[in-house]
């Protein structure tokens, strides 16, 4: 097995001892994108010679006797709204297609910092509004696993670039679901963590109450050393926690023994029979593991998806305002500057965007904003509250992840609403600001892969994160990535 | 039912400051609606007395103190604008005035 496909911890420790150079193994991760990427589609962009640079850089470092940090040499790509000083950030829109930005989100600051290598820019759905990346103005994601379906979304390029193998860590974002619906259909773990816990600085805003940036590996272990480093106060963004990065490695192996697991039934209607039967199996596996795992209804749950899509197309709306042809991006001449503003913003916009637009600025206009935003905001404080009353009876929770396997391109194209229902079981985490995490659990109709989603309270990560592990141990194997694009052949990291 | 006319489709857009065509008003009129039929389970909630949550944490007023700091650079932030005159940026007439 090559070491590109032992994970983030083993190739950091590698580098760190000089068993292997970062340069060889940002060297298979290039050349197996190159390989393979016309096929997926995860990249708009790759960093080739930024990385190369970068990993000699690394290597310098461990020859000098200095440590380059904890993911020394680990490849990393990065969704394309996380803002990358010197490199094209697109955020899959018209209307950023050749934007440069002039600075580095924290997380991109954070990585390197740690000696990660960032070697490309991932496919989204444009502004994170979706979930297949069909809506990117440069063509979707395919799912490696099969490669006439979709990757999810919105954050689907980089699950796809981990399940493909061509990198071993990628970072998404997560509004509704964006990062643990691709990871469950692309059969990696992904995490979204507290609200606040990850600072959003760089990130191109969505929906600012809503959006956290979290971490893609093939493990629950890679995924939590990588949350590891990018989590932690960050006073450039004011809604970061005044909380130092936690401790999440060391406490995974701890198993679930005693702990009270709830089992949330609201979703049953809402997804598939072989969605229904991981989440049963991995309930089943948590008691076997020695956790009081019991059913549990918090009904108000269900209410999470209308409030959501009130919501976020409102903070939409009003974030994207900004995109006027003006500062930066796009602009579409007109005769005066309205104009210019609404060529340009029409031009630059997809159909999605657009539509999500409409709706926040509906739910935001004079004579509606208390009977949907207001109504919206109050049903969210209704979900908030569920949460707390069940978390009195249990210390995690289990839920599906989304309601069924990878779908085909163009199956829900046609049917805004019904894209929508993809985040049923994921949108009541943003609302509360809850820690979520998809880990790989099953194999379901025609060989795909099914996540099971673990939830907890705010800043409960340590102990999701231990669940998750458990669970991961639990699962049958080759339930999970890397994938070879077209084949489902376990390629490594069993 | 919550439908949405067309007027008020196309005044939303024009507060969105869209340019869209008839046709496209008429495909998000449907679009709206059938989203407005699906929001219609939340309005009907009783949250009499229930205070709204804007943000999922407890923060207030998070400010830094009052120093001067390193920012972009004139030249940086202007560096990605589509039209620049004498270190500003361009933009068409306003109020009907010549350009």
């Amino acid at each position: 097995m090559s070491l590109l496909d032992e994970g983030v911890v083993a190739i950091a420790e590698a580098v760190r001892n000089r068993r292997a150079r970062a340069a060889e193994v940002v060297e298979e991760s290039l050349s197996r994108i190159a390989a393979g990427d016309d096929e997926l589609h995860c990249f708009h962009t790759v960093m080739a010679d930024e990385a190369r640079r970068r990993a000699a850089e690394v290597d310098a470092a461990v020859a000098a006797g200095r440590d380059p940090g904890p993911l020394a040499g680990v490849p990393v790509a990065l969704k394309d709204n996380l803002c990358t000083k010197g490199t094209v950030t697109t955020c899959s829109s018209k209307i950023l297609e050749h934007w440069v930005p002039p600075y580095d989100a924290t997380v991109v600051e954070r990585l390197s910092a740690a000696g990660a290598v960032a070697v490309g820019k991932t496919n989204l759905d444009e502004f994170a509004m979706g979930s297949s990346t069909e809506n990117s103005a440069f063509g979707p994601t395919r799912n490696p696993w099969d490669t006439t379906r979709v990757s999810g979304g919105s954050s689907g390029g980089s699950a796809a670039a981990v399940a493909a193998g061509f990198v071993p860590l990628a970072l998404g974002s997560d509004t509704g679901g964006s990062i643990r619906q691709p990871a469950s259909l692309c059969g990696v773990v992904g995490v979204k963590p507290t609200y606040g816990l990850v600072s959003r600085y760089g990130l191109i805003a969505f929906a600012s109450s809503l959006d956290q940036i979290g971490t893609f590996a093939v493990t629950v272990r890679d995924a939590a050393a990588a949350l590891e480093v990018i989590a932690g106060h960050d006073e450039r963004d004011s809604t970061s926690l005044d909380e130092a990065a936690p401790e999440l490695v060391p406490s995974l192996s701890g198993g679930v023994e005693g702990l009270r697991i709830g089992v949330i039934e609201d979703f049953v209607a809402d997804v598939s029979a072989s969605t229904q039967a991981a989440t049963a199996a991995a309930a089943d596996a948590l008691a076997s593991a020695g956790a009081k795992v019991e059913a549990t209804s918090v009904p108000e749950v269900l209410h999470g998806l209308p409030a959501y899509y009130v919501i976020a197309p409102a903070e939409a709306s009003s974030n994207l305002a900004r995109y006027d042809g003006v500062r930066y991006g796009l602009r579409v001449e007109g005769p005066d500057v309205a104009t210019m503003n609404a060529r340009t913003r029409c031009a630059g916009f997809g159909p999605e965007v657009r539509r999500r637009i409409m709706i926040g600025t509906y739910a935001l206009s004079a004579g509606y904003y208390d009977a949907y935003y207001g109504q919206a905001q109050r049903v969210r404080t209704l979900v908030v509250r569920a949460f707390e009353r069940a978390y009195r009876d249990f210390d995690v929770l289990i839920a599906p992840v989304t309601p069924s396997e990878a779908f085909r391109l163009g199956e829900k194209t046609a049917n805004p609403l019904e894209m929508y229902l993809s985040d049923v079981c994921a949108v009541p985490s943003n609302l509360a600001g809850h820690p979520a995490v998809s880990v790989p659990f099953a194999l379901g109709e025609a060989g795909l892969p099914v996540g099971v989603q673990v939830l907890a309270p705010a800043l409960g990560e340590p102990l999701m994160l231990r669940v998750a592990a458990a669970l991961e141990a639990a699962a049958p194997a080759g339930v999970r990535g890397p994938v070879r694009p077209g084949g489902r052949k376990e390629a490594g990291g069993a | 039912m919550a439908g949405i006319s067309i007027e008020e489709v196309r005044h939303v857009a024009d507060l969105a400051r869209l340019e869209l065509s008839d046709e496209e008003l008429s495909v998000l009129q449907g679009e709206l609606s059938s989203l407005l039929d699906h929001v219609e389970r939340i309005r009907r909630l009783d949250t009499e007395g229930v205070a709204p949550t804007a943000h999922p944490l407890p923060l207030h007023n998070v400010l830094r103190p009052d120093e001067r700091r390193p920012g972009l650079s004139q030249e940086e932030a202007l560096a990605a604008a589509p039209a620049v005159e004498s270190g500003r940026f361009l933009v068409p007439s306003i109020l009907g005035e010549a350009p």
